[in-house]
């Protein structure tokens, strides 16, 4: 445990080292956020609910999906994949601590650094300029675990498309396909509740949601009670199912690994 | 004046020839390409799957309005996107040796890449000007074909001008490349929809201040037959290929007056 949290000092301290491209992420993330709210706010020029959701919820969701996007990690990782490739693993799997729960450790110390220097900007100059809505203390509470176990999911999922760097050596085609699909059926693009309903159904059988959609959700207090409680139990399940898979991945994938030269 | 164009050819053509060495990946990267750059489409079916117009306008102009937006911005990728990579340049020292070559510093950074791989967004935004064109009954006349022949190689020049003054940037900060991101990605993302659903402030900012609303809005409502929803003056519909042409020399000269002030790293 003393270990896990050093590590995650480390995950911290990495993306604290640069804090202009914290600062241009945060302008950045901000531009996007107010002209996707402008863009769903015209949705609402003629009705006051969609899918659900109503103007302000709307909104809401806009500037959490770009307070969150760094958290999550929604875009290309590949740190575990290029230390395949450059045959750095073998020195990983020869410590003590397993790579994944090292790349675990490190992702739980980067995401609140995340949280708070990437996330928390954007969404109060969002919060200045459009009326959103705020959880309650208890939906509060809910959305942090939320957005901890997402970071989790993510990182499980991350692991999984790194780990087939084993067999492909370059992932960057893999890469953009796990990218392309996270992003749609996160929930990053566009709400889900605004998907057709069979393609809703799709997102919300698949890990995917669990990485964005809900803890948006769970903010927005559209779960309450024992529904509240099975979302996060849902989280928790693909976490563990990531997690589970990347580890078998990663065992196959250290039987055939071949570092060359040395 | 020739010259340029003949160095240019052979600069890009040798990055083209060693791109296609390795023919899998290439290919891969093609694919992938075209297939992340359709998430933004996607979004705007979704929000036509649950409203029949947004603003004024119905699926097949945004449709219009997207796939100019993604063409021009594709270009300009392919051609200059790697100014991305330009603080790299500044932060190890190696602008400097672009800087005792006979050539101008700008047009080596240009020529020194060029991703074909790139040519997978631009497919996908002429399949969707394929589909918007089969949709909106254009009533074409010698005019309107000409608008739509300008306004590519235009908002080609918008943009890429836009990428220039964003470069510059590393001249004085180099972890700070991300701020090019809101202009250009950002900026790209902001034409592919109607401006006029844009608040006041951040339309005047991004249409007047950054010219992008010349890439696409004013060039569609000539084409498209649109009265404007904003109700500005029909002289803008024709203006972009000279607003691009202002903002080319605005992104030259401050490029030059950058240069004049880079201090080098050392190295």
């Amino acid at each position: 445990m003393r270990l896990d949290w050093e590590i995650a000092k480390r995950g911290w301290r990495r993306y604290a080292a640069y804090p202009w491209a914290t600062a241009a992420g945060v302008f950045t993330n901000t531009v996007f956020g107010f002209l996707q709210a402008y863009i769903l706010l015209a949705l609402f020029e003629h009705r006051s609910d969609v899918g659900g959701y109503d103007a302000a919820d709307t909104v809401t969701y806009v500037w959490l999906a770009q307070a969150l996007i760094m958290t999550v990690y929604i875009f290309g990782w590949q740190e575990l994949a290029l230390r395949i490739r450059d045959g750095s693993i073998a020195t990983d799997l020869s410590r003590p601590l397993d790579p994944q729960r090292y790349w675990l450790a490190f992702d739980l110390g980067r995401a609140p650094y995340h949280f708070v220097f990437r996330g928390l900007l954007p969404f109060l100059v969002g919060g200045l300029v459009f009326e959103l809505h705020y959880p309650t203390p208890l939906d509060l509470a809910a959305f942090i675990a939320s957005v901890t176990l997402a970071v989790v999911v993510s990182l499980g999922f991350r692991f999984l498309y790194n780990s087939s760097a084993f067999w492909l050596l370059d992932i960057r085609g893999v890469m953009t396909v796990a990218i392309t699909v996270n992003l749609f059926l996160s929930g990053m693009v566009m709400p889900i509740s605004f998907f057709p309903d069979w393609l809703r159904t799709v997102a919300h059988a698949l890990p995917f949601a669990a990485i964005l959609q809900t803890p948006v959700d769970v903010w927005l207090g559209k779960h309450d009670g024992w529904g509240l409680a099975g979302v996060l139990a849902l989280q928790v399940f693909w976490a563990f199912l990531l997690l589970g898979l990347g580890r078998l991945t990663l065992r196959a994938g250290t039987r055939r690994l071949e570092v060359q030269g040395g | 004046m020739v010259e340029p164009f003949v160095l240019w050819r052979r600069l890009v053509g040798a990055q083209i020839r060693s791109q296609l060495q390795y023919r899998a990946s290439f290919v891969l990267d093609l694919a992938g390409s075209f297939l992340i750059s359709f998430v933004d489409f996607l979004a705007v079916l979704v929000i036509f799957h649950n409203v029949p117009r947004l603003g004024e306008w119905s699926v097949e102009e945004v449709a219009f309005l997207y796939a100019l937006s993604s063409i021009s911005f594709a270009v300009t990728d392919l051609a200059i996107g790697h100014l991305d990579q330009f603080p790299q340049k500044i932060r190890d020292g190696n602008f400097d040796i672009l800087l005792v070559r006979p050539r101008g510093s700008l047009y080596q950074v240009i020529a020194s890449d060029f991703q074909l791989r790139r040519l997978g967004k631009a497919a996908q935004g002429l399949l969707v000007l394929g589909y918007a064109l089969a949709a909106l009954h254009v009533d074409w006349d010698p005019g309107r074909v000409a608008m739509l022949v300008v306004m590519i190689p235009a908002g080609v020049v918008l943009f890429s001008s836009v990428w220039v003054i964003g470069a510059c940037l590393s001249f004085w900060t180099t972890d700070g490349g991300e701020f090019t991101n809101a202009f250009t990605y950002g900026g790209a993302f902001m034409a592919q929809y109607p401006i006029d659903i844009y608040g006041t402030w951040l339309r005047r900012f991004l249409c007047y201040i950054v010219p992008l609303g010349f890439v696409c809005y004013f060039p569609a409502l000539y084409i498209l037959d649109k009265r404007d929803p904003l109700g500005l003056p029909r002289f803008l519909e024709f203006s972009s290929p000279f607003v691009a042409l202002l903002a080319a020399l605005v992104a030259g000269t401050i490029w030059r007056g950058a240069v004049r002030h880079y201090r080098s790293a050392g190295g």
